[in-house]
């Protein structure tokens, strides 16, 4: 026999005398709403995991872009982003080793959430493959407010997994020493979110 | 390893020797102390919580109780989407697999996301012997695999090791497999965490073939998820050329949507954060990687047999309940002798491996002092306690052939507890003895009793630490016959 056929079957042997019938899942919690503005909740939230934020209005971006990268050269620019950004490089499906050569690298994202100051992306159109927004040390993430849900239902709700997904909430940590939080590990030891904001007044 | 310990002594030998090292009570104090209050902070925000705990534990329910559907239906979704579905029956199978995978594209290394089910198969050491290495790349998992040592903690596997002698594994140890630490490494946490950064990093960049476990798997959409904080998982699931995810069969959600509950749940149980840094979900072979997902029983299918134990498999391994359980506080993760210590350990272990086959294992379940704090911190409501009670009961029936002194006084008692006539006998006998030792006792308790300090042996056994108060001079029924009528 098949372990396939061997593992099903002690499955149906183990639950012959069990009630099939499935149980209500309770779904309230898909409708609460946190309290106050989900924009500022998200800022909050987000600089509370120490990653930077800088709100702008759309004609402030490619500036606000410039001084986010810093001096970093090459900047990694994805298909699809939509502003210029100084040094920027494009996705030539650079390897592992020579991403790593790379200071720093734009992209855009799906989606965010306001009560764990968190952001998603899909790696669609300006958000690069996953090694992009993985390998280089600084990241710099443009969001628009209108992107940010209140939780994480509306994020996921939002979502297609038929997409691979890369959900980021501050930069990259560790606590596995006395439990004390250090920032920059493996991943991007900044995390830069540039929140874009309607309107000529921030 | 597998996922007990080989040779450890049964729990109270190996508790009774965690506790003689006050180094690892003092490590051990602050870190659970220290995650309690982050859970407990970030759990109050929350204002669903109890909805999010009864959601979660009706998803895995509904899970279990159709588990067959669900497995099939998740095989042929990772199919579709590219992945090479393997099953595996036990470790060792399992551990053939992953090394079988690695001989066809000529690694002779694989790098490791830490997971749980790969410890408990022990594939490191399996791989080690199929000519291939291990890197474990998370923090702790590191520290662990460098210091020749034991994990003792689900989430912080180093949690028994100080900065101090993290400092003094790394530079001692790195050197030998890889890029060393630095000469004038401190034991500040961002140094260390930063020489860890380099060391690896080099790995990463030219691995060939990585190993992970994964938190959830989705039935309808073949979607893994993987949840971490350092990025040595995106690491790990982005870089190399081959993934091959060994995925326990009990780690299955119905569809994408579910996921609302556990990523809610997980994080905050587990680090005590609202969000963990990173968490990456794939559906299939992705980006050109070539996804092979191992499907593993592994003693969870004679879990899932127990009607009572079954509610184990829906944990999600985020170790809430090691941190606020009074005897791991106090003995850390090594005496319970597994990859799985701590409350959900006690139950677990007997689960996968059975009762009555290994005192080590059977030693587990007595390893708790019911208090039930598990069963309140657990985001999917396993009732560790009553799961506790249950496998005691399993393991006094596998040893029942060898009576003890114990059971014989149970016996007897029920044999005089059964009747009237013997009760009021032995009442009268015991209201003989009573007048007698209440003249001899020489201690008074609290409200004026009797009390004898010592008796003779086997007796002794019992009086060398505690008081033994004299038997009432009147039962309460031959009161009851005198006054109570009145």
């Amino acid at each position: 026999m098949s372990a396939r056929e061997e593992i099903l079957g002690r499955v149906r042997s183990a639950l012959a005398s069990a009630d099939r019938t499935e149980a209500p899942v309770p779904r309230g919690y898909r409708s609460a709403q946190p309290d106050g503005d989900v924009v500022e909740l998200f800022a909050e939230r987000l600089v509370d995991y120490r990653a930077e934020l800088t709100r702008c209005t759309e004609d402030e971006v490619p500036s606000v872009l410039a001084s986010a990268v810093r001096d970093a050269s090459p900047v990694l620019v994805p298909d699809g982003f939509p502003w210029e950004v100084p040094g920027g490089a494009a996705d030539t499906g650079q390897s592992a080793a020579e991403l790593d050569r790379v200071g720093a690298v734009v992209t855009l994202a799906a989606v965010a959430i306001a009560t764990t100051g968190t952001i998603v992306l899909d790696h669609g159109p300006g958000q690069g493959r996953r090694a992009v927004s993985l390998v280089p040390d600084r990241h710099v993430c443009v969001l628009r407010a209108e992107q940010i849900v209140p939780g994480v239902p509306q994020a996921v709700a939002a979502l297609s997994p038929d997409r691979p997904q890369t959900w980021i909430s501050g930069p990259s940590a560790t606590s596995d020493i006395e439990l004390s939080r250090v920032e920059g590990v493996h991943g991007p030891r900044t995390l830069h979110v540039l929140l874009v904001t309607s309107g000529a007044t921030r | 390893m597998s996922s007990t310990f080989v040779g450890m002594p049964a729990f109270p030998t190996a508790a009774r020797e965690a506790l003689s090292d006050t180094q690892l009570r003092r490590n051990l104090a602050h870190a659970t102390g220290t995650i309690r209050a982050k859970r407990a902070e970030v759990v109050g925000e929350v204002d669903d919580w109890e909805e999010l705990r009864l959601a979660g534990a009706a998803i895995k329910d509904n899970v279990l109780r159709n588990l067959d559907e669900h497995l099939l239906r998740l095989e042929e979704s990772l199919t579709a989407r590219g992945a090479t579905v393997h099953w595996a029956r036990d470790a060792a199978e399992a551990c053939e697999i992953v090394a079988s995978i690695a001989r066809q594209h000529g690694a002779d290394e694989v790098m490791k996301v830490k997971s749980m089910a790969t410890q408990e198969i022990g594939l490191n050491e399996a791989l080690q012997d199929a000519g291939v290495t291990a890197w474990e790349t998370d923090l702790a998992e590191l520290i662990v695999q460098l210091g020749d040592d034991l994990p003792s903690h689900i989430l912080v596997p180093a949690i028994h090791r100080n900065r101090a002698e993290i400092r003094e594994i790394f530079r001692d140890r790195m050197g030998a497999v890889g890029r060393p630490a630095p000469e004038d490494l401190s034991d500040r946490p961002a140094d260390l965490a930063g020489a860890a950064r380099l060391h690896l990093r080099e790995k990463f960049l030219r691995a060939k073939v990585a190993v992970s476990g994964a938190n959830f798997a989705v039935a309808d959409s073949g979607t893994l998820v993987v949840v971490e904080s350092e990025g040595n998982g995106r690491m790990c699931l982005t870089l190399p050329e081959v993934l091959v995810s060994v995925v326990g069969i009990e780690k299955i959600v119905p569809t994408w949507s579910d996921l609302d509950v556990f990523l809610q749940l997980l994080p905050r149980s587990s680090t005590g954060e609202r969000m963990n840094p990173y968490t990456s979900t794939w559906s299939g072979s992705t980006e050109g990687q070539e996804a092979h997902v191992v499907l593993l029983d592994n003693g969870r299918t004679r879990a899932l047999a127990d009607e009572v134990g079954r509610q184990a498999l829906r944990c999600i391994r985020c170790s809430a309940c090691l941190n606020v359980c009074p005897v791991y506080e106090r003995t850390g993760g090594h005496a319970y002798g597994s990859v799985y210590p701590g409350p959900i350990g006690a139950i677990l272990n007997p689960l996968l491996r059975g009762t009555g086959v290994d005192d080590q294992i059977d030693s587990l379940p007595y390893a708790s002092s019911l208090c039930g704090a598990c069963f309140e911190a657990c985001p999917v409501r396993i009732d560790i306690p009553e799961v506790l009670v249950h496998l005691r009961s399993r393991v006094v029936d596998a040893h029942r052939s060898s009576p003890k002194p114990e059971a014989a006084a149970m016996k007897s008692a029920s044999w005089v507890l059964a009747d009237a006539k013997r009760l009021s006998l032995a009442e009268r006998g015991m209201g003989l003895a009573g007048r007698v030792l209440n003249r001899w006792g020489r201690r008074v308790m609290p409200g004026g009793r009797r009390a004898l300090s010592s008796l003779p042996w086997p007796g002794s056994l019992w009086s060398t630490a505690r008081d033994v108060p004299a038997p009432p001079t009147e039962s309460f029924r031959s009161w009851w016959r005198r006054e109570g009528r009145r």
